[in-house]
């Protein structure tokens, strides 16, 4: 008689918990390899654009000591800096600096000095008058064409003379802090981030102003106020979509709403904030009405119950209770318009500006606006700028993040 | 301290019509109906409230009881679907009229619910956010004595006098229960409505919240809410015996324990059906 095996016990049963086995192995597999894709592609891309990147905040430029000893320059007794130099120009500053270059680098070497090298040297004075009665050494930074020359591609006339420089210590690339202090140039050499950085920060205050309060109410009003009817479903039904509306189209609302009612902002931080703010809005009361309704409905019955007044109970309770949701919602809404492109296309904020913007309607350009327009230039400079931009742009992206991530975490309670 | 005593039940208070003499009362319910949409939760429901007294409701779960707590400080105002037909009058003031100011009545007529629920905030601004948003206290000193009184009231205040800034959510359940209670005594109320108020706690706690509830009776009109006809018969002065939206018998306590005069209500009290 043979014995009885229990079913758990039979070579079927262990063949078949070693294909469960090996089929968890698969799984486990499949997804770390997922994982290390994404991590890889990740890398990638940030590692790429670090390395064009650092190459973007650094530029070009000719070590040229100028003696002002032997020239007897003077500097205005005033704290208006357009006025100084101004100055220092009818003084004969630019010649004083193309004097300089070509008793250390030769006529040849002159000539791709940038002519603008001596707002730089203006700049110097105004932070140390004291140059003025010694003189010192400055770093010019060269024309586009040199600059070319010495990265190894561009005119091939000009390598020799950029080789001979560089092997003589006067030709280098230096950090260029005043990549952040710049704005918009058509000479990558002279290029700067602040215009479109300001842009972006005028653009954003104008989007935070608007859509935050509006989208909170609005959720708070569809929460806590609204009836449960036709009507608030169909808001609520426009509201899921507008939140999928492509973003081109919001463009163009602003552009026939916006630019029609204020003709003259156009290009200007207030209208592309006012079109940034429509497609943020519709994130902001999702995630407002999602934080809402997780509030637990004891706390509303506890206030209510102690003769709190529904606007107390919304004020003192739950938004309070909310907010940390809230702010997540806002941060994701704030991220996607702080790298928004295609609607500012459309109400002109892609046009060249040279002066960082300081009002609200002002022209101006924004960051992923800059990239985009950098990113479409021809001269090489412009690719390490780009890249220079894009590093920008995330930090700036992260600063955000980072501080919404700490006022929420400041704000969230347990119960 | 808790003892056998305090645990088993206690023989009813005897009190009959003749021993007490009750004026008028505090809260006057007449032919009161409650709906849910179509659905009628209360049925012609009548019963005094007397100050100084432990009202009981009790009944099986669904038969309305909690939801004619409710009608009673408008608390059903809240779901959009229900609607009370009858009278309730606070002392004879129809609480349903167009003139009452339901956040006044609210102040007046108090509340306790099932599962405690203080504010996510510091024990000291639990009792002192009713106060404040009534006016009833102007400067830190006349809240502090709100604080203090209501605290000691609800028999709390030697447990949490040192740590009045931590939060109110970080007592225990029955702290919580008694926070709770507390937080409705700050407002001065004449009724207090309590919907089930031990039955997420456990007997010890119970216990310290019945021993409050009759201490309070001293002061203000309670209504209870139990599924507990043990805890009925100790808190409570008279008791009201719901079942299907209907109030089958209300009477004194000792009565409707002793000697009901519906089968129903000697069915369920020996624990036939519930």
């Amino acid at each position: 008689m043979s014995e009885v095996i229990a079913p758990t016990r039979t070579p079927a049963f262990e063949a078949r918990l070693k294909k469960r086995y090996a089929a968890e192995k698969r799984f486990k597999a499949l997804g770390l390899g997922a994982v290390g894709f994404a991590v890889a592609v990740l890398l990638f891309l940030l590692g790429t654009m670090f390395a064009n990147g650092i190459g973007g905040f650094q530029r070009t430029v000719f070590e040229v000591p100028i003696d002002f000893s032997r020239v007897g320059l003077s500097v205005p007794d005033t704290d208006n800096d357009s006025v100084i130099i101004r100055s220092l120009q009818s003084q004969g500053l630019p010649e004083i600096v193309q004097f300089a270059a070509e008793e250390t680098l030769g006529a040849e070497g002159a000539a791709q000095v940038n002519s603008q090298a001596w707002r730089d040297v203006a700049a110097q004075i105004i932070a140390d008058p004291t140059i003025i009665r010694r003189g010192a050494t400055f770093e010019l930074p060269t024309s586009e064409d040199l600059a070319s020359a010495f990265a190894g591609d561009g005119k091939r006339d000009l390598q020799p003379l950029a080789r001979d420089l560089a092997e003589r210590g006067l030709l280098v690339d230096a950090l260029d802090w005043g990549f952040m202090q710049r704005s918009d140039a058509t000479d990558p050499q002279l290029a700067g981030i602040w215009g479109a950085l300001m842009g972006s920060i005028l653009t954003m205050i104008v989007t935070l102003l608007l859509a935050f309060p509006v989208g909170v109410l609005a959720a708070l009003y569809l929460e806590e106020y609204a009836p449960r009817n036709r009507w608030t479903d169909l808001i609520e039904v426009s509201i899921n979509n507008l939140a999928a509306v492509p973003s081109i189209i919001f463009g163009l609302l602003g552009l026939a709403v916006f630019l029609t009612i204020f003709p003259g902002y156009r290009s200007a931080p207030i209208i592309g904030g006012m079109t940034l703010a429509l497609m943020t809005m519709p994130v902001i009361v999702i995630s407002g009405r999602n934080a809402i309704k997780a509030v637990p409905p004891s706390i509303r019955d506890g206030a209510l119950a102690i003769g709190a007044s529904p606007v107390q109970v919304v004020f003192h309770h739950v938004l309070p209770l909310a907010l940390p949701g809230i702010l997540t919602g806002t941060i994701i809404g704030m991220a996607r318009a702080l790298g928004e492109t295609a609607p500012l296309l459309l109400i002109g904020m892609r046009a060249f500006v040279s002066t960082p913007p300081s009002t609200f309607t002002d022209n101006a350009t924004v960051l992923p606006m800059q990239i985009f327009l950098w990113s479409d230039q021809i001269d090489r400079g412009f690719v390490e700028r780009t890249s220079a931009a894009i590093i920008v742009l995330l930090v700036f992206l992260l600063l955000m993040n980072g501080l919404a991530i700490y006022l929420r975490n400041r704000f969230e309670k347990k119960w | 301290m808790v003892t056998q005593d305090t645990l088993t039940p206690a023989p009813a208070t005897p009190v009959s019509a003749e021993d007490v003499p009750v004026g008028a009362p505090k809260m006057r319910a007449r032919d009161v109906s409650v709906f849910y949409g179509e659905k009628k939760a209360i049925d012609e429901v009548s019963i005094d409230i007397h100050t100084e007294h432990v009202t009981a409701f009790i009944g099986p779960s669904g038969c309305g009881k909690s939801t004619f707590l409710r009608a009673l400080n408008r608390m059903n105002d809240t779901i959009a679907s229900a609607r009370v037909e009858g009278t309730i009058e606070l002392e004879g003031e129809d609480i349903y009229q167009s003139g009452m100011d339901v956040v006044q009545l609210r102040a007046r007529v108090g509340m306790v619910f099932q599962k405690p629920n203080p504010f996510p905030k510091t024990i000291y601004e639990n009792i002192a956010y009713g106060p404040k948003i009534h006016g009833l206290a102007q400067t830190k000193g006349e809240i502090d004595a709100i604080v203090e009184k209501s605290l000691t009231r609800a028999g709390l205040w030697e447990e949490v006098k040192d740590r009045l800034e931590d939060s109110g959510t970080a007592l225990s359940g029955g702290q919580q229960q008694r926070l709770c209670i507390a937080r409705a005594i700050a407002v001065d109320p004449e009724v207090i409505l309590m919907d089930e108020p031990c039955s997420a706690l456990d007997p010890i706690a119970t216990a310290k919240i019945e021993e409050l509830i009759d201490e309070l009776r001293g002061r203000y009109a309670i209504v209870i809410v139990t599924h507990s006809m043990q805890q009925a018969a100790r808190v409570s002065q008279r008791t009201a015996f719901f079942h299907l939206g209907n109030l089958v018998e209300y009477g004194h306590t000792s009565d409707i324990f002793t000697n009901p005069r519906e089968q129903k209500t000697q069915d369920y009290i020996t624990g036939r059906y519930g």
